[in-house]
């Protein structure tokens, strides 16, 4: 595997310059907090409040990390503001280990299952099928057939948006055009991967909100289908949230993976403003890996997510 | 799901009772419980904390009403407050000019396409309008086809040219083919962007330029965070929108951003989107939105019905009478009406966030006051002021003049008895912590 190492030495240049916003506003603030304090105190820690929870790391884990450096203040009695900025890059990295266990450097597919069927499911708008469009090219690139499944029926124009991308690309997709039945896309996609020996199957979903019950339930009878042809399909449930949605994140995380097992996350828009922050409190609160970032709009910007790389890039080494 | 504000002031709110006013000293901890609470629903910080501060502001020194916990009542200053921060209903399109223009803009994702559509099946149904789509995004695939589609399944004419990558072109040709074609509105569609993108801004600036529209639409997902403010701010430095649009609302988003935005860059919103089809899209009502960033029943309407109905000069002069022990039938009778007038109790139970769900299968008997109306009305003014007074051949004479039994009046008797009882001790202040464990749950707060 690797043959063609799509991480060359740019993909940390495009994470830094994507980040740069998350970044500059993150830690431009943090040092406007500090200005002209030694000491951290309830003020600092205010701020530091202030800052977190401007870049949409969620109310709950900015609590939790404020807790954390509270108690490290009693405890250590004098902490330096200087201090701060290590204490905090601590903290988030500790907070990003606990959950994400797998911590991946370059996209990876595991021997066993073949072909490995990725289903991508998420709100509308998420940027579901530019992810399944950058991720075809990205395996393609690493040597791996690839086919498409184009189950969003129901979006205007869906289908054709999925197919200039397997046309951009050059890989196959199979679709049954608008208005049929997901299921039986799905199902008709598996078969065709099957007899065609192919490494990767992306099915693309319709965009749906987390609070309809109809609609979550879709997801589930695509799934039973899929499982016809090979049974432990799909091996990955990919949920791809924009990295913009700020508390209700948490909810589409929460009912999308009641509803699918979701085992992998995609953050996407990364390289808006203000964000990146969204990473850190999704890390907090689910068991769920982020496992792919968007930041930014060529082929090449959704990148594997490495907590490490993540954590030296937001605080500038 | 989320807890609900008037929850949380609740607790906030648990020092503060017994006492007879809203103060500095009291309300410290309730105003960082109205800024978590409104973090909580994606309100931009800076927004969060001042409106926090302002709603502090505005409760020091007014008074606790027995009838609502303070909690309650500082919900609905929170709410009113919110209210009149997102501006007034109904601020209409601005259709001027032949063809009237209306450009649409936003992020990737936001949902202008299907945006558009709406508007338009909006204006050709509700205005008698003959609107035009033009296709104004030539950047993602399909974005063409999908307005065709959406044009096609509302009956509206969609001008695009796949030929043509320049936006600005495209959408100086839309106008003239709808000036050639006897359309009256068109609306460019046109390609998500982000703020920090320069070169796509300039793209939309000058789109704007050459066009002139009537109205410049930003359409803003309302789940967006904390980032909602700073993009609202750079699209409206670039091309000054006239309105906003919040799409995605029929999901379960608190939609705090609309707050933000609103605070931010002082621009209506106009429209709301609550579904995928094409009818799905409402006007903006500042008021449900407030309820909805707080996340709350009706707990406002239950205040302003408790404060309207609450006669705070009779209340003083109930609180006299408790302290002199002089409690009678005709200060019960009196408190009833205060509780009837507030309407069904059943109403008003649902009302009561948490207590809504929990009620729904109990009966409540409404007429349960009218039996003890008339079984008071029944004595005589004497028996009233002195309930002492009602012997065996009195309760009998009540109970047949009342239509009840004599075991019904018993209970009454038994019940104000009781009542008194408390409204002794609660003179007592050593009494009252021991008094509220043991209160029993008596309907409409007989106990007060």
């Amino acid at each position: 595997m690797g043959v063609f190492n799509i991480f060359s030495k740019d993909k940390k240049e495009k994470l830094d310059e994507g980040l740069s916003k998350t970044k500059e506003s993150l830690f431009g603030k943090l040092s406007r907090a500090v200005v002209g304090k030694s000491k951290v105190d309830d003020t600092v820690l205010d701020d530091l409040e202030e800052v977190l929870i401007t870049s949409d790391v969620g109310v709950n884990t900015t609590l939790k990390i404020i807790e954390r450096i509270e108690e490290r203040v009693a405890r250590d009695k004098y902490v330096n503001t200087s201090e701060l900025n290590q204490i905090l890059r601590d903290e988030i990295a500790e907070l990003l280990e606990e959950n994400n266990t797998s911590d991946y450097s370059k996209l990876q597919l595991p021997e066993q299952d073949q072909p490995y069927v990725i289903m991508v499911v998420g709100v509308n708008g998420v940027g579901k099928t530019t992810t399944i469009g950058k991720l075809a090219h990205q395996f393609k690139n690493m040597g791996k057939s690839v086919i498409l499944g184009a189950a969003d029926t129901f979006r205007a124009a869906a289908v054709d948006q999925l197919t200039i991308w397997s046309e951009r690309v050059g890989v196959p997709i199979v679709s049954q055009g608008m208005n049929a039945d997901p299921a039986s896309v799905a199902f008709d996609t598996l078969q065709s991967a099957v007899s065609k020996n192919a490494d990767v199957v992306l099915i693309d979903t319709a965009g749906r909100l987390h609070n309809k019950v109809n609609l979550m339930n879709e997801l589930g009878k695509i799934k039973k289908v899929m499982q016809k042809v090979i049974p432990d399909a799909p091996h990955e449930i990919l949920l791809v949230l924009d990295g913009s949605t700020g508390q209700n994140a948490f909810e589409q995380a929460k009912q999308f993976t009641a509803a699918t097992e979701v085992n992998a996350l995609a953050l996407t828009k990364l390289d808006g403003t203000a964000k990146g922050g969204v990473v850190i409190g999704i890390s907090d609160q689910f068991k769920i890996p982020v496992k792919y970032i968007g930041v930014g709009e060529g082929m090449e910007d959704l990148q594997v997510f490495n907590r490490k790389e993540f954590v030296d890039s937001l605080f500038g080494n | 799901m989320f807890e609900n504000l008037s929850d949380k002031l609740d607790r906030a709110f648990k020092v503060l009772k017994g006492q007879g006013q809203i103060t500095e000293v009291n309300v410290a901890e309730t105003s960082k419980e109205i800024r978590r609470a409104l973090l909580d629903a994606d309100v931009s910080y800076k927004t969060a904390k001042s409106f926090a501060d302002a709603v502090k502001e505005q409760a020091i020194g007014q008074d606790v009403l027995s009838s609502v916990s303070p909690g309650q009542l500082f919900t609905k200053i929170t709410h009113d407050e919110l209210a009149k921060l997102m501006g007034e209903e109904h601020a209409e399109v601005n259709l001027k000019g032949s063809p009237a223009i209306i450009l649409i803009a936003g992020l990737q994702g936001s949902g202008k396409t299907t945006f558009s559509g709406k508007l338009a099946n909006f204006l050709k149904n509700k205005k008698a309008k003959n609107p035009l789509l033009v296709a104004g995004d030539v950047y993602r695939p399909a974005a063409i086809d999908q307005l065709h589609v959406v044009g096609d399944q509302i009956g509206v004419q969609v001008y695009s040219d796949k030929e043509n990558k320049d936006p600005v072109k495209i959408a100086e040709q839309g106008i003239k083919h709808a000036s050639q074609n006897g359309h009256d509105v068109v609306i460019v569609d046109t390609a998500g962007r982000l703020a920090v993108d320069e070169k796509m801004m300039d793209e939309i600036s000058a789109i704007k330029k050459s066009i002139k529209p009537s109205e410049t639409l930003f359409v803003v997902d309302s789940m967006t965070g904390q980032d909602a403010v700073n993009t609202a701010e750079a699209f409206n430095q670039r091309i000054d929108f006239d309105g906003v649009v919040l799409t995605k609302l029929d999901g379960d988003t608190r939609g705090g951003a609309a707050l933000s935005i609103r605070s931010v860059v002082n621009k209506p919103i106009k429209f709301v989107g609550t579904g995928e089809k094409m009818d799905a899209l409402d006007v903006f009502y500042p008021k449900r939105m407030a309820d909805r960033i707080l996340g709350m029943g009706d707990v406002v309407s239950l205040v302003e019905k408790a404060q309207e109905q609450y006669d705070e000069e009779k209340a003083r002069r109930l609180q006299k009478r408790i302290a002199k022990n002089q409690f009678d039938f005709n200060d019960f009778l009196d408190q009833i009406s205060q509780i009837k007038k507030m309407g069904n109790v059943k109403d008003l139970m649902g009302m009561i966030p948490g207590v809504g769900k929990a009620m729904k299968d109990v009966d409540i008997d409404d007429d349960a006051f009218k039996h003890i109306e008339a079984m008071i009305h029944s004595m005589t003014p004497a028996e009233r002021e002195n309930p002492k007074l009602i012997n065996g051949s009195r309760r009998k004479r009540i109970a047949s003049g009342s239509g009840r039994s004599v075991a019904e009046l018993n209970k009454l008797l038994k019940q104000f008895e009781q009542t008194s009882k408390m409204m002794k001790m609660m003179g007592n202040k050593k009494n009252m912590a021991k008094m509220m464990q043991n209160m029993p749950k008596m309907p409409g707060g007989l106990g007060r």
